[in-house]
């Protein structure tokens, strides 16, 4: 664990306004609204799809057709029109990416402006990137290296075209195709993703990072990824996301699936920074998204999560912990300012014997926003001597927010040993003014009570992440006392 | 230094200060004693912006400002110290961090570029080793399980990393062993200078041996009711403060 303290938030944090919020000018090929089967076989065919992925799109399709969008989180929002979205939409250029060099200029400014050049962080951090810009992967460093070592990162239509066998084994294993009404809308459109598979006994040298970024207006993203770790590996993944500020509320719905087998471990963690609309709520991302994770015998899997973006989240990142012995981990910091609503949680359901979760979620509310915690246990009859360790804890900054939790355990086995703390409080009135006393002005000051306030999870992420996610959490709050 | 003139402080509609008045000037340690609920944490708390408290009247001039109408962090940056009766708490941000975001702030806004981290930590150990300051406590999270001993003396490191014109200590000596009442009296002894100044609030007068105040004041019911020198902080210790209760009945 990269040791950092929350020292470099120390630095001015020029600027209060979602500073992602630009367009790349690029010509991009979309596909007119709507969704059909013809859609479908549109999206399928521009992909150069095999058959099987084909018929799998439109079994999903014909199923969500029948499905009903689910109304039990505690959010409204006008639901969407998914005649008036368009499915697909990729950055023109004709030939595919063979190196670096060959990416498009105005691409590379983007990621540059997205504080992620490519250049730089190939030589500086070690970080291999796939950045998904709308629809399509654009580029993935490192491959070389990784390859050495048998590990596969691409794009998730690269790996349809290139190790299908894996990509068929795996898909849908965790997530079922119609496990719910986003779920197996993406399953119908996806378009493109990640794709990590990590061999046998391999450690990963470097953390594997990809970002999304939705460019395009009137368009969905409905990106998939896999990280597929095989006995023994391990495997640290990074997910960071914008959008750029647009009036209209556009669609994020994606699928993300983890499979840590025997003795293997993945950590997954997710800067979520989605356009999260104007003061006033006007636009923002609709961030609706399946995460899942299966856990072999002996294996762990751990989230964090930081979600300070969206106009609505709905997220869950769960472990089926079927393995006996395997863990379980979620570390949540999800921030609601203004009109942001979140209902985020996770998952642990406990099939195997020993098994262990440990759920941290901190919830922060500020302006007119809702924050739900919304998390289930479920000890199954034959999970001998399950633990669960649950800590929720709300912050609320404004009286006009609300934090909700709603905290399910069900337990078949009583052997199981299943603990639950839960704490609601008010930014401290006595915390602000020892603060300012000593100097600090108001943002600055919430900026260091509320990083404090959520450094179990901070830790958890990887350095490089951990300075960002501070910041990040600093401008989501600005002006949000009251 | 400070010049306060007939201030007057509700809290809920409860006056507290009913007519203060206080000159201290550069260079003096004045000691401020009284009973309980005599108003002193209120004084302090006033001075410092605290802005539960309404100020019904008065004026405060501090280094020819207006202090009332600065904020509270303005007061700070502009030099006004509070070692607090009962220091805060920050879970999970360090104490380095608190204070060298505290010293950045206070630079910026006197337009001065940011001190840099190697010297940050060298003022960090000269301070910490003055008032003998377990370096494990520097980077622990601000009092989170201090004892309440290593809060106050924490107070007292703040105030020697901060350097302020005017310190106010708020019953600082209150709990502490002879040891530590002797750290703490040589950390506002070596801030000690021709242009600062110390208000020191409190019960005792054994800190004042150690901090030899130049005049000593007893707060009663939010008004100074008597001034005096050094001796009159030992005519308290022997007396108690029924003289002065007596002599003011109707205050
Ligand atoms: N937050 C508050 N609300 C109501 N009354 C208060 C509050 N704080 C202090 N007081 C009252 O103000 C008076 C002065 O308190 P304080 O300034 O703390 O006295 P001292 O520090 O001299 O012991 C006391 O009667 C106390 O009960
Ligand atoms: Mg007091």
């Amino acid at each position: 664990m990269a040791n950092y303290t929350e020292e470099n938030l120390a630095h001015e944090l020029e600027n209060q306004e979602y500073k992602f919020g630009f367009v790349t000018p690029i010509d991009a090929d979309t596909i007119p609204i709507g969704l059909s089967e013809d859609v479908i076989r549109l999206i399928s065919s521009k992909k150069e799809e095999p058959l099987w992925l084909l018929e799998h799109r439109l079994h999903a399709y014909n199923v969500w057709k029948t499905m009903e969008e689910p109304n039990w989180a505690h959010v409204k929002y006008k639901k969407p029109d998914f005649q008036s979205i368009a499915y697909y939409s990729a950055p023109k250029q004709s030939k595919k990416y063979e190196s670096w060099d060959d990416v498009d200029p105005e691409m590379k400014a983007t990621m540059a402006k997205l504080g992620i050049s490519m250049e730089e962080q190939q030589r500086l951090t070690g970080v291999a990137v796939d950045f998904v810009m709308d629809s399509v992967s654009v580029a993935t460093s490192f491959k070389e290296k990784l390859g050495e070592l048998g590990i596969i990162f691409c794009s998730f239509s690269e790996a349809v075209q290139n190790h299908p066998d894996l990509v068929r084994k795996y898909m849908g294993t965790v997530v079922p195709t119609t496990d719910n009404f986003y779920a197996a809308l993406n399953n119908a459109v996806f378009t493109d993703g990640s794709f990590c598979y990590i061999p046998k006994g391999v450690r990963c040298p470097m953390e594997l990072s990809t970002y999304f970024r939705i460019n395009a207006g009137g368009t969905g993203q409905f990106e998939r990824t896999l990280v597929v770790a095989d006995e023994g590996s391990y495997v640290s993944y990074l997910e960071g996301c914008t959008a750029p500020q647009r009036d209209e509320n556009q669609l994020h719905a994606a699928v993300v699936e983890l499979i840590a087998l025997d003795n293997a471990e993945i950590k997954y963690s997710t800067v979520q920074n989605w356009y999260p609309g104007d003061k006033n709520g006007l636009g923002g991302i609709f961030n609706f998204v399946t995460k899942r994770g299966i856990c072999h015998t002996n294996s762990k899997i751990s989230w964090t999560q930081v979600e300070t973006g969206s106009a609505v989240t709905w997220k869950y990142p769960s472990c089926i912990l079927k393995g006996d012995h395997s863990i379980g981990e979620f570390y949540s910091v999800a921030v609601t300012n203004n009109y942001q609503q979140a209902d985020t949680g996770t998952k642990m359901i406990h099939l195997g014997k020993n098994t262990k979760s440990t759920i941290i979620s901190k919830g922060i509310s500020a302006g007119k926003s809702q924050n739900s915690y919304r998390g289930l246990v479920q000890i199954h009859k034959s999970a001998k001597n399950a633990r669960n360790f649950s800590q929720c804890d709300s912050l609320l900054m404004s009286s006009e927010c609300g934090a909700h939790t709603f905290p399910y355990i069900e337990c078949k086995n009583s052997t199981a040993k299943i603990e639950h703390e839960a704490t609601t409080s008010k930014i401290g009135e006595d915390q602000l003014f020892y603060c300012k006393q000593r100097g600090i002005g108001e943002e600055k000051a919430i900026g260091l009570i509320v990083n404090g306030y959520c450094k179990e999870v901070l830790n958890q992420l990887p350095m490089e992440f951990a300075v960002e996610a501070q910041k990040l959490l600093t401008i989501s709050l600005e002006g949000s006392v009251g | 230094m400070i010049t306060i003139k007939n201030l007057h402080a509700n809290i809920d509609g409860k006056e507290i200060l009913r007519g203060l008045n206080l000159t201290v000037k550069a260079g003096e340690v004045h000691a401020i004693m009284g009973p309980n609920g005599a108003g002193k944490s209120t004084l302090a708390s006033v001075l410092a912006g605290r802005d539960e408290y309404v100020i019904t009247e008065g004026e405060v001039e501090f280094q020819g400002l207006d202090l009332l109408s600065l904020s509270t962090e303005d007061r700070a940056r502009e030099g006004l110290f509070l070692a607090f009766q009962y220091p805060v708490e920050i879970p999970g941000v360090s104490n380095v961090n608190f204070l060298r975001t505290a010293i950045n702030e206070i630079r910026a806004y006197k337009g001065q570029e940011s001190l840099s981290a190697k010297d940050f930590m060298s003022l960090v150990r000269e301070k910490s080793a003055l008032v003998e300051l377990d370096s494990k406590l520097a980077s622990r999270s601000v009092n989170e399980g201090f004892s309440g001993g290593e809060k106050k003396r924490n107070e007292i490191f703040q105030m020697a990393m901060l350097a302020p014109k005017l310190a106010i200590l708020d019953e600082t000596d209150s709990g502490l062993d002879i040891d530590a009442l002797r750290i703490v009296a040589k950390g506002v002894n070596q801030l000690k200078s021709p242009d600062n100044a110390a208000i020191v609030i409190t019960h005792y007068q054994r800190l004042l041996d150690y901090i030899v105040p130049d005049f000593v004041h007893v707060l009663y019911k939010g008004q100074i009711v008597k001034t005096g020198g050094k001796e009159l902080a030992l005519e308290l210790e022997e007396k108690g403060y029924d003289w002065i209760k007596e002599a003011h009945p109707t205050v």
